[in-house]
């Protein structure tokens, strides 16, 4: 274990992190800037959308905020599985011809999705100083919670890049179920427009869910209605937390004991 | 493991499961479960495969394609996992299965080095030291900012392997990087084998080219339909592997050893003395011998460099009294630099049934001139007669 974050590793994960950044714009004319851009956008057309026509935000204050950081969280979860699940059948040509511990290409587009994260995070606090959102001292709390998505978004990143050297289904099944995931999410609209209360609990069972109205909660508004809140405390609240760290053990063994055999069939 | 030993294979196996229809997608292999129509084909690349290279040795590893050597050189370096068996490795091992790994056509020549050194093992602050060095050796220096994709092969070549040469590894597998590049990039491989030899780092060498066998390999290992077929003297390797190699190009004219014992090839020189370095230009004798009982209607002889036939002749339509028992063939070298192979051939007097041919012999030609006859500058494997015309409207 001690040899996982050796120097020579740790220069190969930022040779390949600036090796993805450098090629995702490559050839556009405002390049970076698109980093920026793209959720700037994004955010323009859903504001239209649900704050203005749909008004799907209930009674919660600051919705249009409310609405970005969730579509934020949500978004990072996405393309950090989606880029990781071909990331291994991507990079075979490295995989077929020089030996480098298979799991750093995974990290690397982690990490690529990570930055990402942190730029989308800086366009949701311009929005936050133009709506006039308090800062919370809750705020504190919110790296927590995005490591939280981070370890449930990396299990899930190590199973799926690895299945898909098996399986090339896998990317289309994971598209649907992230396109169902996302309305099962509390993402565009508030929680309690849910009409059941079983209803509710049964959707913030799920970490995404869970983390995304968390996120919220510490870092926009305290009428977030969170899974402490609609559990009124009890075990029930850890089963997210458990869910994250099954499948974070499960992918990683599952990656451990598949990656012995990804050279020959990629 | 004992301190002087670099790599230690033991009974290594390999087999490869070739699904007769690939289950790459879940349904085919949900159907395919439920039939039980499971069909793979076992195809054992290896098999039983047990060697050590010491510390400090150059071991080279010879063999037809597709005989394992390749599979071998992988799980030497880790990219494939024995199906039985171990490998132990002491020490830092880098592999070099291809020059540039990793090398991206939209980044600069630059941004591919960093890249390309990191994934050797290099830190940024290590390739900030080297990047000079490497540029100036690569002989590139004003495109290092332009995209890959707009350098020639022959660049992007000197650049990977000018990467490559910096690693501090105590062990580096080699696979037929030779192959690429032209005859100068050649040069350079053997240079850099050279300095590897006197830093007494450890090689292992996958190759089909018995010239660096024989001139840098301090132990050979020939392998073949996935065993090993010798180990030992790179010199008596080369000639036995060259000599299986031989002998299934001449399909329908195999030859067994003890036929093969009865015509030799000498290479003299003018005085009579054997010979096997000749000066560029100089005029080298081949002379063949055979048992006089033998009644032969005709001879040939072949000169190939690696692979290829450079020159074939026979005595068909030369009046020549094969009686003897011998001949002297004579040729005048104008070949380019390197070493050349040659066999001899003597049939009966109906040219298809062969009597006998020899084991391969080689000779090495030296002090190619770059000028021409005509003060021309050349290269290439044979000098030729030519001139230039000025077109005339």
């Amino acid at each position: 274990m001690r040899h996982i974050f050796s120097k020579q590793n740790r220069a190969l994960l930022s040779e390949l992190v600036r090796t993805d950044f450098k090629l995702r714009y490559q050839g556009s004319v405002l390049g970076y800037a698109w980093s920026l851009l793209r959720p700037l956008l994004l955010f323009v057309i859903l504001y239209a959308v649900f704050v203005l026509v749909l008004k799907t935000g209930g009674d919660i204050p600051h919705f249009p905020v409310y609405l970005l950081l969730g579509i934020v969280i949500w978004n990072f979860f996405l393309e950090m599985t989606t880029q990781s699940l071909g990331s291994i059948v991507g990079r075979g040509d490295l995989i077929r011809k020089i030996r480098i511990p298979r799991w750093i290409i995974v990290l690397s587009s982690s990490i690529s999705a990570l930055i990402n994260l942190f730029l989308n995070l800086i366009v949701v606090s311009i929005f936050m100083v133009l709506n006039h959102v308090d800062l919370l001292s809750t705020s504190l709390l919110l790296p927590l919670i995005l490591l939280e998505v981070y370890v449930f978004a990396l299990g899930l990143s190590l199973f799926l890049s690895a299945a898909f050297v098996k399986f090339r289904d896998i990317s289309y099944i994971w598209e649907v179920i992230l396109q169902a995931g996302f309305y099962l999410t509390p993402i565009l609209y508030a929680l309690t427009l849910v009409p059941s209360v079983t209803a509710q609990k049964l959707i913030l069972l799920n970490p995404m869910a869970q983390t995304i109205q968390d996120a919220r909660y510490v870092f926009i508004t305290h009428k977030t209605p969170t899974i402490h809140r609609i559990f009124e405390g009890g075990p029930y609240t850890l089963i997210p937390f458990t869910l994250v760290i099954l499948v974070l053990i499960g992918g990683l063994l599952y990656f451990r004991k598949e990656s012995k055999y990804f050279a020959e069939n990629i | 493991m004992s301190d002087n030993i670099a790599i230690k294979v033991e009974n290594v196996s390999k087999t490869f499961k070739l699904p007769h229809e690939r289950n790459t997608s879940i349904k085919s292999a949900v159907v395919n479960f439920y039939h039980r129509k499971r069909t793979f084909e076992k195809q054992q690349v290896l098999n039983d495969v047990s060697f050590e290279v010491k510390k400090g040795e150059f071991f080279g590893i010879v063999g037809r394609n597709g005989s394992g050597k390749s599979t071998l050189l992988k799980m030497l370096a880790g990219i494939y996992t024995p199906s039985k068996g171990y490998i132990t490795v002491n020490g830092k091992l880098t592999p070099f299965i291809e020059l540039g790994v990793g090398f991206s056509p939209e980044l600069t020549g630059h941004e591919n080095v960093f890249l390309n050194g990191a994934l050797l093992g290099f830190s940024r602050k290590e390739m900030d030291i080297l990047y000079d060095e490497i540029v100036d050796f690569a002989e590139i220096g004003r495109f290092m900012d332009q995209k890959l994709k707009n350098y020639s092969s022959g660049m992007q070549v000197r650049l990977a392997f000018s990467i490559a040469i910096r690693t501090k590894s105590d062990i580096l597998l080699i696979d037929e990087v030779l192959a690429v590049g032209d005859l100068a990039f050649q040069q350079k491989c053997f240079e850099y084998f050279d300095q590897l030899k006197e830093k007494k780092k450890t090689i292992v060498l996958v190759t089909h080219d018995m010239t660096a066998v024989n001139q840098f390999c301090d132990r050979a290992l020939f392998i073949h339909d996935g065993h090993i077929e010798a180990m030992g003297d790179p010199k008596q390797i080369s000639q036995k592997y060259e000599r299986v190699n031989y002998a299934n190009s001449n399909d329908g004219a195999k030859t067994s050893d003890a036929e093969q014992e009865l015509l030799t090839v000498d290479i003299i020189d003018r005085d009579g003395n054997a010979k096997q370095k000749i000066e560029y230009g100089g005029s080298i004798q081949f002379a063949l011998s055979w048992p006089k009982d033998k009644e032969v209607g005709q001879a040939g002889v072949v000169i190939f460099k690696s692979g290829e036939v450079v020159f074939a002749a026979n005595t068909r339509d030369q009046e020549c009294n094969l009686g003897e028992g011998k001949i002297v063939w004579k040729v005048n070298a104008l070949l380019g630099a390197g070493r050349y192979k040659v066999a001899a051939t003597i049939f009966k007097s109906n040219r298809k049934s062969i009597i006998s041919t020899s084991k391969l012999q080689s000779f090495l030609i030296y002090d190619q001139p770059l000028r021409g006859k005509k003060n021309d500058e050349w290269e290439g494997v044979s000098y030729l007669e030519n001139e230039w015309l000025q077109s005339e409207r």
